[in-house]
Order: structure tokens, then C-alpha cells, then sequence
């Protein structure tokens, strides 16, 4: 399967990736051969085979809605790049 | 003879317009985590290491959240899915703290539903529900408003707040309509006491899918979707006003491209915020770490059992069974409150009529003075019904049970007897026949130039008289007593 260079870069922005023409050729060449393995997957016969959607066959798993304590500001605000003494703080969204 | 103007767009466009609902489930606790849902609380103190995101947490489903939105969307009338997943829509923003939404992409629990709804003329309409499904909320961006375009700032309570996407059918088909079936759908989640639809708090707001077509039969045009209308007028305004301007884009030649567009409510704007993202762009894929949820029919039996009766039902039981008025039905139906109340009052013995007309004419003004309603009033329905009794039998007339009866009650807060207070304030109705004979008379010599009117054939002036006996008795005699005897006093006086 074909991978262009303008799908990859989509997908580079999609992912907030900043990736340098030389990068782009390269995992342009990367992903194809990914896609290309997956595409051999293709092949097999699957008619019968129920898909799988996930692999935690546990059942049904709810929690009571109890409210529990929540972390202190300061902490929950800690390992942030930049806060105030509030809120996390992000470069100015433009809308 | 030649014309500069403009070429006129003589084509009656048809608008098509669906809705996407998303009303926030009436929980203690977040959908994943424990965090308190609670509107208001200081920024950032009602989150934890699940809701904000932080690697090696993992989120386990509410179970109330999965059983309200069950509810909802049996009430919807909605196929519900017997194997459920949730998925990760995948996209970077700052209020989103995972860089994707748990949400539901290609298996939501429920599909295939419908809504009936009145419409203002009284004309009833099937609305389609396409699908109904369980995610989280993001957090609130607050942007700096001093001007200086430094940072935004970012408050993640809201962060994992449940809520369902109810998406409808492209079945609306004006701005009015849309408004209609948005309201109707509010009560129904009222009713249902799965959300508190209070929209200035963001507990219910809607984006819509808005084109418009040349003719009722062709196929649908280019849509566009406007986001962020959180009141009931602000949808039929923002609907008018796009259909408005793709009507303007077609009479120019122009195209309708597929955007987001957001809705200015303090302008009545609307502006385009971005070009439609393809459902590829999310990247959605299902995510692995809560477990897929499968329904037996016997859980779904146990939720319908508590789906009580729905505004429609309600309304059509009204005026059906108990025969009252589409107005009154309606009143009583508006505000759940409102008909359980009224419902109590039917269980104490107190006729449909009665109670509706109580509960309608003469309540709702004094309690809107009070800045009360019939749920905070304090006066239980035996209460009320007493009084309701006490009407009835002629002890106390309606007219001061409305005016002084009523607000003792309310300033007893549900503290006293309606028989205490009638006879504290000797409000007791005289209905002792002789005696108010009496005043009949005196009131009669009184007033000569109505008798004479009266006598000189002008029947109208029984009522200025009858007015004068009820003045006589400061409201305390029993108007049903009266009344047939001053008819008869002055029909005796012209027979002569």
C-alpha cells in the first residue's frame, strides 16, 4: 500500500508532531512497511471468527457512585509545566 | 424596459436541521473516578490523578452514570445495544488532559429511538433519535480577558463529568421546531430526574446540524454545525439566523462548505471556528482499558421499571381521563413539581377541577410573590387538601382562602392547620341563613338607587348588589348562600 509523504504529515499535525522533511521521508518509508506487514494480515481467512474488541473479558465492572476525596489544588497542580496558584496555565488558546 | 436590481431567489428553501444534545447525568461523582461533580467548587479541587489524566491511572465506569443514561434512552423509545465499548476519540485541546475523550464511536448503547413532541400550533411531530451514548465531559478553558494575550487559563473539575450525546434525526424542519423538540426532550430528562437541565450551568447544551434544500423531496445539502447554544431561545435564534445566511450563499452562486461554526449568544452571531474534521481525523479506536459492557433483557427490565410516567403521557391522561383543559393540562405538566403535587392533592380526595384550578389560578400567583413554588412551598398535600376541604364544605370562602388563608400557611412554613388559621382570623364563612338575611336587608335599604335600577329592569345591577352583601360581610359569608337569597329578596320586591 502506497503511503504518501502529504498523509503522514497530516497525521504528524493530527499528533501536534513538528517533524523536518528529511523525517517525513523517512517515516514515510517506515509506516508503509507497518502497513504493508498489516496488509498481509489481510489475507487470512476470517469468516467465522468473532472480532475481538478488547482483551479484559472480565464482565460487567461499575464502581457506586461515592464520592471520594479528591487530590489537594497544590499537588494536583504540581507537575505541571506552568500554573498559578488556581489554574494550569496554557499558551492562549485562539478560537 | 431593464432592471439593475439584484436577481431575486424566488426558490422557498426547506431547512434541515438535526440536533446533538448533550445533557449532564445527575451524579455525586465523575464517570470514571470518584472526583465530586459539583458546579462551582474552586478550580482545580475537584480532580484527581484518573480525571486529570496522569499515567498508571485507570478509569472504572460509574454505575448510576450507565444506569441514568440507560433510563434516558428507554425513555427515547431507543434499541438498546446488548454488548456495549467505549472509545478514544483522539485530539489535542487544553481542557482535555488525556489528548483524547472517552466516548462511544461505532457501538453506542443505544440507537434507533424517537421523541414525540407538540409543537407551538398544537401540530404533533415524531422526532427520530439516531443514537444515545455515555461519555466524559472536558474541562473550562478561562481565557485572559485582559487584552494582553498572555495565557489561558485551565480548570479540570469539569474534567469526567458524565454526560450523554442524544443526536436526532435531520427530522426538525424549523427554527421553531427545533426549539420545541430540544424543550420537550428537557422535560423528558426532567421527568426522568437524570439531569437538572440547568443550562446556564451547562448541564444541557446543543449543537446543530442546519442546510437547507430547494424542495421537500431533494436529496440534503451541505450542512454546517453550530456549537455552544445553551439556552432554548439561543437554538431558534442561531437556527434562524443560519439558514438565513446559507440562504444568502445560494442566492450568490456560492457553496456551503461543511464547517464548525460557534454562536454568539450576546450578538446573535454566528462565526466559523474551523473546517469540518472527517471522523478519521479523531483516530477513534477502542479503549482498552474498561471492560465492554453486555445487557441482559432483565437489566433492562429493571430500569424500565423505573421510568415513571413522561410529560406526553401525562398531558394526554389530563385531558383524556380528567377531562381537563389543554391549558391547564399543560400547566400541570410543565414543571413535574408542579403535576406530582397535584396528583397528591387527586389521592387526598380533592376533585380534578378543584385541585387544577387551585393549583392553577390561585396559587401560582401568591407563591410567585413569595418567590416560592409549589415544591419549596413547606405545605404538605394533606395540608392543602384540608384547606381544599374547608372550601368546600363553605366554611371558608375561596376567595379568602386565596387571600389570607393560603399566605398564613406559607408564613407558617406548613406549620399550622388551614382550620387554625380560619379560625384565629375568624374567617369562618356565615352561612346561617336568617342572619344573613339580615345584611341582605340593611344593605338593600341602603343602596335605593340600585334597587331602583333594578326595578326599572336593569338585571345587570345584581351583581353591583350581590358585590355590596359580600362588601357587607368583609368576604366572610358563603357567596353559595347568599347569592340565591338576594335573588329571590329582589325578585320579590318586583313582583311587588
Amino acid at each position: 500500500m502506497a503511503l504518501s509523504e502529504e498523509a503522514v504529515r497530516h497525521v504528524a499535525t493530527l499528533s501536534r508532531l513538528q517533524l523536518t522533511d528529511a523525517e517525513v521521508k523517512h517515516y514515510t518509508e517506515q509506516l508503509a512497511k507497518i502497513l504493508e506487514h498489516v496488509e498481509q494480515l489481510k489475507k487470512v481467512d476470517t469468516t467465522n471468527v468473532e472480532p475481538m474488541i478488547t482483551a479484559t473479558l472480565t464482565g460487567n465492572v461499575f464502581r457506586p457512585d461515592e464520592v471520594r476525596p479528591s487530590l489537594a489544588r497544590e499537588d494536583a497542580l504540581h507537575s505541571a509545566p506552568d500554573h498559578d496558584d488556581e489554574y494550569f496555565r496554557v499558551p492562549q488558546v485562539i478560537e | 424596459m431593464s432592471s439593475m436590481a439584484a436577481p431575486v431567489d424566488t426558490r422557498t428553501w426547506q431547512p434541515v436541521i438535526g440536533l446533538e444534545v448533550h445533557a449532564q447525568l445527575k451524579t455525586d461523582t465523575k464517570l470514571f473516578c470518584g472526583c465530586e461533580t459539583s458546579f462551582g467548587a474552586p478550580a482545580n479541587t475537584k480532580v484527581c490523578p484518573v480525571c486529570l489524566g496522569l499515567p498508571g491511572s485507570l478509569p472504572v465506569m460509574n454505575g448510576k452514570a450507565f444506569r441514568f443514561a440507560l433510563k434516558a434512552a428507554l425513555a427515547l423509545n431507543c434499541t438498546i445495544a446488548k454488548f456495549t465499548k467505549w472509545d478514544r476519540k483522539n485530539y489535542y485541546y487544553p481542557d482535555l488532559p488525556k489528548n483524547y475523550q472517552i466516548s462511544q464511536y461505532d457501538l453506542p448503547f443505544a440507537t434507533k429511538g424517537w421523541l414525540d413532541i407538540t409543537l407551538p400550533d398544537g401540530q404533533a411531530r415524531r422526532i427520530g433519535i439516531t443514537r444515545v451514548h455515555l461519555e466524559e465531559d472536558a474541562g473550562k478553558l478561562l481565557h485572559d480577558e485582559s487584552g494582553a494575550g498572555g495565557e489561558s487559563g485551565v480548570d479540570l473539575n469539569r474534567a469526567g463529568t458524565p454526560l450523554i450525546e442524544i443526536v436526532s434525526e435531520p427530522d426538525l424542519r424549523t427554527p421553531a421546531e427545533a426549539r420545541a423538540y430540544m424543550e420537550a426532550l428537557a422535560k423528558v430528562l426532567l421527568y426522568l430526574d437524570v439531569c437538572d437541565c440547568n443550562m446556564q450551568e451547562g448541564s444541557l447544551r446543543c449543537d446543530a446540524n442546519v442546510s437547507i434544500r430547494p424542495t421537500a423531496d431533494a436529496p440534503f445539502k451541505t450542512r454546517r454545525e453550530i456549537k455552544n447554544m445553551n439556552s432554548f431561545r439561543f437554538v431558534e435564534a442561531a437556527v434562524e439566523t443560519e439558514i438565513g445566511e446559507q440562504k444568502e450563499i445560494y442566492a450568490n452562486g456560492g457553496t456551503v462548505l461543511q464547517q464548525t461554526r460557534l454562536f454568539n449568544g450576546q450578538t446573535g452571531e454566528i462565526r466559523t471556528m474551523r473546517n469540518k474534521e472527517e471522523a478519521s481525523d479523531y483516530r477513534y479506536f477502542p479503549e482498552p482499558d474498561l471492560p465492554p459492557v453486555t445487557l441482559t433483557e432483565a437489566d433492562l427490565d429493571g430500569v424500565r421499571g423505573e421510568i415513571t410516567e413522561l410529560p406526553e403521557e401525562r398531558l394526554k391522561r389530563y385531558m383524556e381521563v380528567l377531562k381537563l383543559s389543554e391549558k391547564d393540562a399543560g400547566v400541570l405538566v410543565e414543571f413535574k413539581e408542579m403535576g406530582d403535587y397535584f396528583e397528591q392533592l387527586l389521592a387526598e380526595g380533592i376533585a380534578a377541577k378543584t385541585a387544577a384550578n387551585w393549583l392553577i389560578s390561585d396559587c401560582q400567583g401568591v407563591l410567585k410573590e413569595k418567590y416560592l413554588t409549589i415544591a419549596t412551598c413547606g405545605i404538605a398535600p394533606k395540608a392543602m387538601a384540608d384547606l381544599l376541604k374547608l372550601v368546600e364544605a363553605g366554611t371558608v370562602n375561596r376567595a379568602s382562602a386565596k387571600s389570607t388563608v393560603f399566605p398564613a400557611m406559607l408564613d407558617a412554613k406548613g406549620e399550622k392547620s388551614a382550620e387554625a388559621i380560619v379560625k384565629e382570623q375568624g374567617l369562618a364563612q356565615v352561612s346561617d341563613s336568617g342572619e344573613i338575611e339580615k345584611k341582605i336587608d340593611e344593605v338593600l335599604a341602603k343602596s335605593e338607587k340600585l334597587v331602583k335600577d333594578y326595578l326599572s329592569g336593569k338585571d345587570a345591577v345584581v351583581n353591583a348588589l350581590f358585590g355590596a352583601c359580600m362588601k357587607a360581610f368583609q368576604g366572610k359569608a358563603n357567596p353559595a348562600v347568599i347569592r340565591p337569597l338576594l335573588e329571590q329578596k329582589l325578585k320579590k320586591l318586583r313582583e311587588g
